[in-house]
């Protein structure tokens, strides 16, 4: 037991490691999996929030797996940037938690095809508790072939909870999904075969020493980009992600939506920004960001174009997802630290005001068993707390002042002005404009008393549907109050990581 | 089983010609692939590697053989992984369908059943020996595991009920055991060296040995059970004491 | 020397020939096929590398344990995917039959 102080950087597998025991028993055990999922997810925070704490008391964490040191051992590290994803993700996952809960429940009491729902959520805790694992392994992991498992973990399970709802059409979506994952993985793949050809080791603190700006080493960044992009669904190629995103089950398209896209871009900002960033060229920023930019005004006029609140909902990931892009041409003025800020402040608060809506639009399709937008009038009267959620997440969603995605796009448009790159200003200003339609479209839809017969012949949902959503939505609201710790806990991680590599070494 | 019928269905484009999208694309994907081969050729010398921090702490790992050094000491937190990714495909076919196992016991040629008699024990047997030399020579839990899943494979294509004869409980545990036993020993050693994975000095080439035995079985489960394509007829619960939320409604 | 270029030059080419099969094509089998046909590539590639050419002897067990966790991988998503298009397949029929089966009765009532 002399191995265990708060000091000790062995804590930094807990995250890991809970989950994955949790999804084991989850399988193992027909009941109570709920309980278990439960308590996983509770200790899976605590844990979060034990190994902040020692990010701010003791500063980054280095664990040599097995006690082997890096050319051959594998690291998990903490620093700034990787515990807040862990910290988004951990709390998200509590939501996440109980709203499936209560979804299941909702649908296993109606006796229509009951047995079919029971079926869904026996498998549903395993799946979700493992991609939890594999999750937080991604964020943890300093090694870039272990990155490459847990980002299979993430896939898998990913897209067979995409495919739990058993319609066709999910099914369908779930496959396209699933191959697109495997033909990014495998991108990734290459990638590091390249890089170990060339640098031979598979630590990337060591690779980011070793490797120069030889060509080998640009083609291994250039096919690791193509894979991760293709696994967060940047413009061309996101066209598999809305149907598998609308078409899942309420609380699998929340985790989809606001964690599983978040795994890949950690990476891929990762790599740009720190592992390969002495050989990133301005031009392949600018390139990022005309993509980013795209997706911002592709994502958002689709979205307004859809009939249907969840295919809305996911079109509006992939706008979101191109604000997280659009900070890429920034980063020669603004410096390292405030882009590490600004994405992950955007990722923080989108993950959290997504989550919100989504269960927001799942909650709604259970009460009327239908999304179409135009029909869904008058759910304000009987769904108070779910619409008031919605509202909020899309005061979030639209950067109005309190959220998160304000202070990020504050410091977006600040950046991008003092630089002189005021078309970037004009696409994230823009977008909000157009994020403003989408959600107020639906929200006027919302408050329409319908004429004619009256409409609560439909049912409560139960309290677990309800509050998660506004919780959630509320954490968004206010991140932007909360920004000091944050940023506090992010300049912990990035100034002593900057003295411990200093980048482009030789 | 059911995968060859379902697929040799209808395949009839074979003959259809490229549209320009198309020639475009391979257009694409002929200089893609020049280019990546251009590069893999212009750096033919590739970095030293890590062969020789391998053969340096080799004598340090409990076992003989590299690659099973790698797999399941210097790097078995990898291996963790990996055997969560096998465990991950089970449980996401078996959330997909039923498996289309046959309805009764058809008469199997005494040729097959002598056959199948006198191969699976010898299987069973093989892979026990992989596992075993994995330690000093090529083998392991991986390839004993495959050696099992090709028995329980040929158990299936011959139509014997063994698979609907094992209760769900004990097939769960099967395919959980080895995951389990994995997790289960590195946290022992978590607690024992403050290392995840850190095995005791000396103690390493048993518990690699108990790991491979353990992760072997569930290997072959798991490919067996892939192979029959979804989760056996008995395995659901029947109904779960789970009604018990305060919602008892009929309607929706 | 030449030899690994040689084997690496043909899991480039696999790769590439995966990559056309896996978009251009629709159905659902040879998808996977392609995927498998780009893993194999790769994997061919990482074993060239473990390639130790004069002297040393041994080769670099890193890349093959690489391989052997990739291929097992690769086995897991494949049969994910082979159980899911069948899936599709049985659903997507089912709905055609239901669908014909539901049009000729009101066809039938029709008349």
């Amino acid at each position: 037991m002399i191995f265990f102080t708060t000091e000790t950087p062995a804590w930094i597998v807990a995250p890991v490691v809970l989950p994955l025991i949790a999804g084991l028993f989850c399988f193992l055990f027909s009941h109570r999996t709920f309980s278990i999922a439960l308590i996983a997810a509770l200790l899976n925070f605590l844990a979060v929030c034990f190994l902040t704490r020692q990010l701010i008391l003791f500063g980054p964490m280095h664990c040599h797996m097995g006690g082997w040191q890096p050319p051959l051992g594998i690291t998990l590290r903490t620093d700034g940037p990787a515990v807040l994803m862990l910290l988004m993700t951990a709390v998200t996952g509590l939501g996440i938690t109980l709203y499936a809960r209560g979804y299941f429940s909702h649908r296993m009491v109606t006796p229509v095809r009951s047995d079919r729902h029971r079926q869904q959520q026996r498998y549903f805790w395993p799946l979700w508790m493992l991609l939890l694992a594999g999750l937080n392994g991604l964020f943890l992991s300093n090694d870039i072939f272990n990155l490459y498992v847990t980002l299979e973990i993430v896939g898998i399970s990913a897209a067979s909870l995409a495919a739990l709802s058993g319609k066709p059409a999910s099914l369908l979506a779930s496959f396209r999904y699933l191959l697109v994952s495997l033909l990014g993985s495998l991108t990734y793949l290459l990638g590091v075969v390249f890089l170990y050809r060339s640098c031979g080791v598979l630590d990337l603190d060591l690779v980011q020493n070793l490797a120069g700006d030889g060509v080998e080493v640009r083609a291994a960044l250039a096919l690791l980009s193509v894979g991760l992009m293709l696994k967060t669904a940047l413009v061309p190629l996101h066209f598999w992600l809305p149907p598998a995103h609308a078409n899942a089950l309420a609380p699998i398209s929340v985790i989809l939506s606001a964690l599983v896209v978040k795994g890949s871009f950690y990476l891929l900002f990762r790599f740009w920004f720190e592992v390969f960033a002495s050989i990133v060229t301005s031009s392949a920023l600018n390139f990022m960001g005309t993509l980013g930019a795209i997706a911002i005004l592709w994502g958002a006029i689709q979205a307004i174009r859809q009939h249907r609140l969840k295919l809305m909902v996911a079109y509006s990931t992939i706008s979101q997802l191109g604000y997280l892009f659009i900070a890429f041409p920034l980063a020669r003025v603004a410096g390292n630290a405030q882009l590490w800020s600004i994405v992950i402040f955007m990722a923080l608060a989108h993950a959290f005001a997504k989550s919100a809506m989504f269960m927001a639009a799942g909650s709604v399709y259970l009460h009327l068993g239908h999304d179409r937008i135009k029909d869904i009038s008058g759910v304000r009267s009987s769904l108070p707390i779910t619409v008031f959620a919605y509202g909020i997440a899309g005061v979030s969603l639209m950067g109005l002042p309190p959220s998160g995605a304000f202070i990020a796009k504050w410091m977006l448009l600040s950046s991008s002005l003092a630089s002189a790159q005021w078309w970037w200003a004009l696409v994230v200003m823009s977008g909000s404009l157009l994020a403003m339609i989408y959600v107020f479209r639906v929200m006027s839809r919302f408050f329409v008393i319908p004429a004619g017969l009256p409409p609560d012949t439909t049912e409560p949902l139960s309290p677990l549907m309800e509050w998660p959503s506004l919780v959630l939505a509320l954490i968004s609201l206010f991140l932007g109050l909360l920004a000091p710790w944050p940023l506090l806990i992010l300049a912990e991680g990035s100034t002593s990581l900057a003295q411990v590599f200093p980048g482009g070494m030789p | 089983m059911k995968t060859g019928k379902v697929i040799m269905g209808q395949t009839r484009n074979r003959h259809k010609r490229l549209d320009w999208i198309q020639r475009l694309f391979l257009l694409l994907v002929l200089c893609l692939t020049t280019l990546l081969g251009v590069i893999l050729c212009s750096s033919p010398e590739t970095a030293p590697g890590l062969a020789d921090a391998v053969a340096h702490l080799q004598g340090r790992s409990g076992v003989e053989s590299p690659v099973t050094a790698v797999l399941l000491n210097f790097r078995g937190y990898d291996t963790l992984l990996e055997v969560m990714v096998l465990l991950l495909a089970v449980i996401g076919a078996w959330s997909l369908t039923k498996a289309p196992l046959p309805d009764q016991i058809t008469d199997i040629s005494p040729v097959q059943l002598g056959v199948v008699r006198l191969l699976v024990p010898v299987m069973c047997l093989v892979a026990a020996y992989l596992v075993w030399q994995g330690s000093h020579l090529a083998g392991g839990a991986f390839q004993g595991g495959a050696i099992i899943g090709a028995a329980g494979v040929l158990l299936l294509v011959s139509e014997l009920p063994w698979l609907r004869d094992i209760p769900p409980l004990p097939l769960r545990i099967g395919l959980v055991l080895g995951p389990l036993v994995f997790v289960g020993t590195a946290l022992f050693c978590l607690l024992w060296t403050g290392n995840l994975l850190g095995y005791p000095e000396g103690a390493g080439g048993w518990l690699i040995l108990l790991i491979e035995a353990a992760c072997a079985l569930s290997i072959g489960l798991t490919l067996a059970l892939l192979f029959a394509g979804g989760r056996p007829e008995n395995e659901l619960v029947k109904a779960d004491k789970q009604t018990d939320f305060p919602c008892n409604r009929e309607s929706l | 020397m030449i030899t690994t270029l040689l084997y690496s030059l043909t899991g480039m080419v696999l790769f590439g020939m995966g990559l056309f099969t896996l978009i251009v094509h629709s159905h659902p089998l040879r998808k996977i096929l392609a995927v498998n046909v780009m893993a194999t590539g790769v994997f061919l590639i990482l074993v060239a590398t473990a390639y130790i050419p004069f002297g040393k002897g041994a080769i670099d067990p890193v890349p093959h344990a690489m391989v052997l966790t990739g291929i097992v991988v690769s086995v897991s998503v494949t049969a994910l995917a082979l159980i899911l298009a069948c899936r599709l397949q049985e659903t997507s029929n089912l709905d055609l039959r239901a669908k014909t089966k539901q049009s000729s009765n009101t066809k039938e009532s029709g008349t």
